[in-house]
């Protein structure tokens, strides 16, 4: 219904703005050759006019506020009185040099929030496109039966609010929530998912008798001893991760199907003709045919997951599961530095760049092959 | 195609066993989410699991709707709030990204080249990144704690203008071209020409945009900070962070997160097709 208002909406002003603008152009010329120059004139306007209402709204409220936000990483501003009219104190980069030099607790929580994020990415871009291959690879078969519905069941996470899905998952993963009844039918006993901040490597070397750091693991680096970087993801960060792969699944199915699509039926007759079975197929065939498609899910993972933040938002200030996204908002806006905030901000920006170009020089964009 | 299409009964049958398995996991806790907005609070912390709410109660909906002494949450004004910034910036989107794209697609002008890259780099902005910097612009403009704040920063998206970009480069160009042989001006031809034609284009913007504003969270959670421009999605967070971790209400957060995703939900199946196109769309342009 909203749909339906809006594009009659939309429609009138289209008009509007049309009649008026027509009424103050200049009349057509008669000839033949003039009307084709005028109309060429008339394009360079109406170009400009056309794209200027956009880009004016992607300057004023993107492109300059990221000048300003970094002005703001400069100074030390409470948030309170304008930063441009006295109420921020330069400070040059001393912001980033306590995220990244100064030995103090700044530092070591954004250490965490790096190394949280780390494990994260690890555990959730190579999940999320294995499943995503998975489902599509079940789902490319002609002859199954209701397929549009399992299609649409995978898809329709993925359009949900992020924050009712994160509901729902931090109910489900309660201390007696049903994942936990889930693990109780087949007799395990499920940690308090959310309020368990052990990484799950300890636990792991824990099981293996190994419960204290070894005496070159006491050492720090970053203000974060390298027993605490090689954690793990906390129990808490796998509920996000769990709900993250559920939830940004669906969407990558649907660019694998459209890749599966585009795979030439031959080749794969072919292929058995040869005598390859389906497991050789899919690995020598169709991995290597969908590997533009590959490539540019995992990118768009890559990029997407070192900016979590709304999942972050709703389980709390807990340290086992900030993000860097997240200890920006929180410093700027629940502590009141918001220097410190954007600078955390213009760090994993740089952090994004550097990676995607990084990626990009490694394994390629997928586009020329 | 002959020799392919044949596989062994047992072959198909694990693959809908497997398709049944995952179709589970990712309905599954919709399922749950209902049956526990139905239950009383005590029962959906000890049988949550259990679809069937024992005892059956409307509580948490009469408190969602208002019809109780303590409302707990004050859901009528957050999807109000909702309505209202969805509405306009799907509006927004549909008008001036379809303009822009147009122009970009289709019009010759000085600089167009620079006008699309410019877009392009806006595009790869991570979006974690401007919650602060859109905080400040609001606060300098003093547009913070206003709709218009809430609406203006996200009323056009790069996204989109891409989006119709590729709509306005796959439309052939002999209409346009008959349109303005017959004397029709550049915005008569876009009007009553190009339009028309970019209907399903235009279908497929309008449900993104709404989708994408109807969800959006972190724009109005920097815009605003006065209780009375919650939308469901920043009410319900500040409202569950704030008291979910009790362990209680959970009937009550889940029945208005439920609710609040209906209007997506529908959308969604209705018009799925879009959904899908535009993902893919959105996709390619990635």
């Amino acid at each position: 219904m909203t749909s339906s208002v809006g594009s009659t909406t939309g429609t009138v002003g289209t008009g509007e703005l049309a009649g008026t603008l027509e009424a103050t152009a200049a009349p057509p010329p008669r000839r033949r050759r003039g009307r084709g120059s005028a109309l060429r004139r008339q394009e360079r306007w109406a170009g400009w006019l056309f794209v200027l209402p956009g880009l004016a709204v992607l300057i004023i409220f993107l492109v300059v506020p990221i000048g300003l936000a970094f002005y703001v990483s400069l100074t030390r501003w409470d948030g309170l009185s304008s930063p441009f009219g006295g109420g921020a104190r330069f400070i040059g980069f001393d912001n980033y040099k306590s995220l990244l030099t100064v030995d103090n607790l700044t530092r070591q929580n954004f250490a965490t929030s790096i190394r949280n994020n780390f494990y994260f990415v690890l555990f959730v871009v190579p999940l999320q496109s294995a499943l995503a291959l998975f489902l599509a690879v079940l789902l490319n078969n002609k002859f199954l039966r209701g397929r549009s519905y399992f299609r649409t069941a995978f898809f329709f996470p993925s359009v949900t609010s992020s924050i009712a899905t994160t509901l729902v998952f931090l109910f489900l993963f309660s201390g007696g929530g049903a994942v936990n009844q889930l693990l109780g039918y087949v007799g395990l006993h499920g940690p308090n998912w959310t309020a368990d901040s052990r990484g799950v490597f300890h636990q792991a070397l824990g099981a293996v008798g190994v419960d204290s750091p070894p005496g070159w693991a006491q050492h720090e680096f970053f203000n974060l001893s390298w027993w605490d970087w090689l954690s793990g993801p906390s129990v808490a960060m796998i509920v996000i991760i769990t709900l993250v792969v559920w939830t940004t699944s669906g969407t990558f199915m649907l660019m694998f199907l459209a890749g599966l699509q585009n795979i030439n039926e031959e080749v794969l007759e072919a292929s058995e003709v040869d005598g390859a079975g389906p497991w050789q197929r899919f690995r020598l065939v169709t991995l290597p045919m969908l590997r533009p498609t590959l490539i540019l899910v995992l990118t768009l993972g890559l990029i997407s997951t070192w900016q979590v933040f709304d999942q972050i938002y709703l389980t709390g200030n807990n340290p086992a599961t900030i993000t860097p996204a997240y200890l920006s908002y929180n410093q700027s806006f629940q502590n009141s530095a918001f220097g410190i905030g954007a600078a955390i901000a213009f760090l994993l920006f740089a952090l994004i760049i550097v990676l995607a170009a990084l990626q990009r020089r490694l394994i390629g964009t997928g586009e020329d092959d | 195609m002959s020799a392919r299409s044949y596989s062994p009964p047992w072959r198909r049958g694990i693959g809908y066993a497997l398709l049944i398995f995952f179709a589970v996991v990712f309905i599954g806790p919709f399922l749950i989410q209902l049956a526990t907005s139905f239950k009383t609070d005590a029962d959906a912390a000890n049988n949550s699991l259990s679809l069937i709410p024992h005892p059956a109660t409307l509580s948490a909906w009469k408190r969602i709707f208002g019809f109780t002494e303590d409302a707990g949450i004050p859901f009528g004004r957050w999807l109000t709030n909702s309505i209202i910034v969805a509405t306009f910036i799907t509006l927004g989107r549909v008008f001036l990204d379809s303009l822009a794209g147009y122009a970009l697609a289709r019009l010759r002008f000085p600089g167009r080249q620079a006008v699309f890259w410019s877009i392009l780099a806006i595009l790869a902005v991570p979006g974690a990144v401007l919650l602060i910097p859109r905080f400040l612009v609001l606060k300098e403009l003093t547009l913070f704690n206003t709709y218009p704040g809430m609406i203006l920063p996200i009323v056009v998206d790069a996204a989109g203008i891409f989006l119709m970009r590729q709509f306005f480069v796959n439309i052939p160009t002999t209409m346009e071209e008959a349109a303005r042989i017959d004397g029709a001006g550049v915005f008569r031809t876009y009007w009553s020409v190009i339009l028309p034609m970019a209907r399903p284009g235009l279908i497929t913007l309008t449900i993104l945009s709404f989708q994408g504003s109807w969800n959006e969270f972190q724009l109005f959670l920097v815009s605003t900070s006065d209780p009375k421009y919650n939308t469901l999605t920043t009410g319900l967070a500040k409202f569950s962070s704030g008291q979910l971790g009790a362990g209680t209400q959970y009937p009550l957060t889940l029945g208005a997160a439920l609710l609040s995703t209906i209007p997506v939900a529908i959308v969604f199946f209705a018009f799925q097709r879009h959904f899908i196109g535009g993902q893919l769309a959105a996709a390619v342009k990635g």
